[in-house]
């Protein structure tokens, strides 16, 4: 019983497992819009305790904004097209890995308060599920795990060792994946922080559609472009006469 | 002259007659026991009576510098809701600025029951001592929805009243210059509403057909900006769904013809319930008019006479029903709000249009008059008391026309002079036409306004028209659409030979409430015959004789052998 040749396990965790997260994700996610809607909801403390929600939720929140918004700036711009633009590769990094390390810090600061709050305000813990607890634990790691990325990238930057660049490597393969074509080599070479944020992130996305984070696909975005006043025309019932008969052949 | 009168919609409203109110809670009590007897709605009362003076629930909801609630007319003349417009609601989501915390309502509780029969033996009754429903600890109970209730703490809780505040130090608590009143409070289910305006997922509505504004549970995403959005915080958060609620004007009893819980079980029967046609196209001027003091007089004039014949042509052109028309032409709440002027909508400065009226009390103008030896029933001294007693007055202005005191003076004199003139009536004398004509009625119309608010029966006080297009002879009894066979002792019986004469079972179907409402439809919008099943029996209602459904189970072999006959 010899181990596996690593690139097979390369290829089941960069060439097959995002695959089977982005199943369950989109799969996922049809399955709770369809079969409850009514349980899809911020599921909002604040009527308990307001205080610590109102520093710790927007700095979570608009932290999370920040890093959403590098992260598709790092994954999703090629290289090639910012040192077309001219844009130093030095200057880029800077720029990049303070933003990141700032919004970073804002959004483990936030979830910080925000756990600590939930744990220590009694109705806000009882009113604290399993799945709840789960998802935190590996919201928390994946953020960790993100700031250890930075951080460790900074360092290397630092001491003038900076050999590895993620945008060789995972942004590489982030965008292969979207294509069918995943480069199960290029992630290989990254380092290993970067692999273990991109597996907890993975995780995170897989369990995503199961937890309150759905209520991220509901930012009410419409409500700038809609009149103020809706109104509506009461449900028609069904009824015998209008309702389509169902048959079981058809 | 169609083209005058805009886009026509109907509106299910109320009018409550506060004179009439003993502060019983009956309406809340069941209310709660109809929509908010659940977890994670216990603090939540969507009728509750609260005494004035006093803080109301939850407390000091009046003071929108604090709490925001309503619409803010800009420089330029727009309205936007007073927490702020579309951007800086969306930039707040995170963190609702102004959101009542649940020590604003108050902590909900129960008691610690099995301390009762497990407490171990000693010398002291045992006790059960309350539990937060919230956090299921020990809890001292300081505050509830009605802990001021008659003035309770006058002195020292009722300052905190805002409308109190506003009026400075002419409010007096001490025994013998107080006044009270009960105000007993809904949604108001606004022609404006600003919940509505402030949901960022679209999920509030004011329906279409009838006006009642409510919460799609199925799109609500637990923003919290419609409780924050209604000045009056009667939209609630449901802690345990993390959904907003809120008052539903009863709607599946509404739309079956029935008055709301609230209505059906006043004890004072003063509420009335009617229809009101409205040109919408006017809704958003008459709300940005610059000076609160109009507020009042342009709600009215949204109003339309539904018995002006360009009136029903217009609402026929806009789809409303011919049966709503004619149910509107009825309304006692037209005639209450416009003909006769008495019922004021509450806080119109919160530009919301709202649409539960309140005739104010003249109570504390006879008690004051009848406690110091004058007669409360005069004409002179009731007009006289109306003009003097400026703190009364002021106080309802407050309330009921962003307080301008005139429209409250001229409600308070029509009551009196109806007080008045049904009192020569009732001892024989003379009628005095002068009392009538000096507040701009006559004799007729002042005892049409007495019937309306002292004999008003239940179908004279409800007037709600049906939403299923069915006849109004069947008001308040849609019976389920049965099959053709199911005669007394027919075939469609199911071979049981007809019903009983006797017990629960006997008589006609029980008629659509909210406790068989949607059983019913279910079952009428069924593909399969609904089985015999358990059926429960309510044994209060069993006169001894025949033997009803349920009360006894089912044998096997007597349900197969129903199955095959």
């Amino acid at each position: 019983m010899s181990a596996p040749p690593p690139d097979l396990v390369d290829l089941l965790l960069w060439g097959v497992l995002p695959y089977v997260v982005l199943a369950v994700f989109v799969g996922g996610t049809v399955w709770r819009y369809r079969y409850d809607k009514f349980g899809w909801t911020t599921r909002s403390s604040q009527l308990y305790e307001s205080r610590l929600l109102r520093v710790g939720s927007p700095l979570f929140h608009f932290g999370l904004l920040v890093v959403i918004a590098g992260h598709a700036m790092g994954l999703l711009v090629p290289k090639g097209w910012t040192e077309a633009a001219g844009v130093p590769d030095a200057a880029y990094h800077v720029v990049a890995l303070v933003l990141g390390a700032v919004a970073g810090v804002c959004t483990l600061g936030g979830v910080a308060l925000l756990v600590w709050r939930r744990r220590t305000t009694g109705p806000v813990f009882s009113a604290t599920t399993r799945n709840d607890k789960l998802m935190y634990a590996v919201l928390v790691l994946a953020i960790l795990a993100g700031l250890a990325t930075t951080l460790v990238s900074a360092g290397a930057d630092l001491a003038g060792r900076g050999g590895h660049d993620y945008r060789d490597t995972v942004s590489v393969w982030f965008r292969g994946v979207w294509v069918l074509d995943p480069r199960v080599d290029a992630m290989a070479a990254a380092t290993l922080p970067f692999h273990v944020h991109a597996l907890v992130g993975l995780a995170l996305f897989a369990l995503f559609p199961f937890t309150r984070l759905v209520h991220a696909f509901s930012a009410p975005v419409g409500y700038l472009f809609r009149p103020y006043v809706v109104y509506r025309t009461r449900d028609r019932l069904p009824t015998r006469a209008t309702r389509p008969a169902r048959r079981g052949w058809s | 002259m169609a083209e005058r009168i805009g886009r026509v919609m109907a509106q299910v409203a109320m009018v409550m007659n506060l004179d009439k109110c003993i502060g019983c809670h009956t309406c809340s009590v069941t209310c709660k026991q109809a929509w908010t007897n659940r977890s994670g709605v216990e603090y939540v009362w969507f009728n509750n009576v609260e005494t004035r003076p006093g803080q109301g629930y939850p407390r000091g909801y009046q003071d929108q510098e604090r709490w925001k609630g309503g619409w803010r007319r800009t420089a330029t003349g727009r309205l936007v809701p007073r927490a702020g417009g579309r951007l800086r609601k969306l930039a707040t989501i995170f963190a609702n600025p102004v959101m009542p915390a649940i020590q604003d309502y108050y902590e909900p509780w129960t008691y610690d029951y099995e301390n009762l029969v497990a407490a171990p033996l000693g010398d002291d009754m045992p006790v059960a001592p309350p539990r937060s429903l919230i956090s299921g600890e020990p809890m001292a109970i300081t505050w509830s929805a009605n802990w001021d209730d008659d003035l309770g703490g006058g002195e020292e809780l009722g300052v905190h009243d805002p409308i109190v505040r506003r009026l400075g130090e002419q409010v007096r608590f001490s025994f013998e210059q107080a006044f009270m009143f009960y105000l007993p409070r809904i949604c108001e289910h606004c022609l404006n509403p600003s919940c509505v305006a402030s949901c960022p997922s679209g999920a509030m509505y004011k329906r279409a057909e009838d006006g009642i504004v409510l919460v799609d549970q199925d799109r609500c995403r637990g923003w919290r900006m419609c409780v924050t959005g209604c000045p009056y915080k009667k939209v609630y958060f449901n802690h345990k769904t993390g959904k907003a609620e809120k008052c539903t004007m009863c709607y599946p009893r509404v739309e079956v013809g029935l008055p709301t819980v609230c209505s059906e079980t006043c004890v004072g029967r003063l509420r009335y319930l009617g229809v009101v046609l409205y040109d919408v196209d006017r809704v958003g001027a008459a709300a940005a008019v610059p000076d609160e003091h109009d507020l009042y007089p342009a709600q009215l004039d949204l109003l339309l006479d539904p018995a002006d014949p360009e009136v029903a042509a217009a609402a026929r052109r806009d789809g409303i029903p011919d049966r709503w028309i004619d149910a509107a032409r009825r309304s006692p709440v037209y005639a209450l709000a416009v003909q006769h002027r008495v019922a004021l909508p509450l806080h119109p400065e919160f530009r919301t249009l709202p649409m539960v009226w309140y005739i104010p009390p003249l109570s504390p103008v006879v008690d004051t008059l009848t406690g110091t030896g004058h007669d409360g029933e005069d004409a002179g001294n009731l007009f006289g008391a109306i003009e003097t007693l400026r703190i009364p007055v002021a106080y309802l202005a407050e309330l009921f026309t962003a307080g301008d005191p005139a429209p409250v003076t001229a409600v308070l004199r029509r009551l009196a002079a109806m007080r008045a003139h049904m009192r020569r009536v009732n001892l024989g004398q003379e009628r005095d036409p002068s009392i009538a004509a000096a507040v701009g009625m006559d004799g007729d119309t002042i005892e049409e306004l007495y019937r309306l608010l002292a004999i008003a029966k239940y179908d004279d006080r409800y007037v709600i028209p049906t939403a299923y297009g069915v006849d109004d002879a069947d008001r308040g009894a849609v019976e389920e659409v049965a099959c053709s066979l199911d005669f007394e002792g027919g075939p469609g019986m199911g071979g049981m030979g007809g019903r009983p004469p006797f017990g629960e079972a006997s008589g006609r179907p029980d008629p659509v409430g909210v406790e068989t409402f949607h059983a019913l439809r279910a079952r009428q919008t069924s593909d399969v015959r609904a089985r015999g099943g358990p059926r429960r029996t309510n044994l209060l209602n069993w006169d001894g004789n025949g033997r009803p459904d349920g009360l006894f189970p089912p044998r096997d072999g007597a349900r197969d052998r129903r199955e095959d006959a």
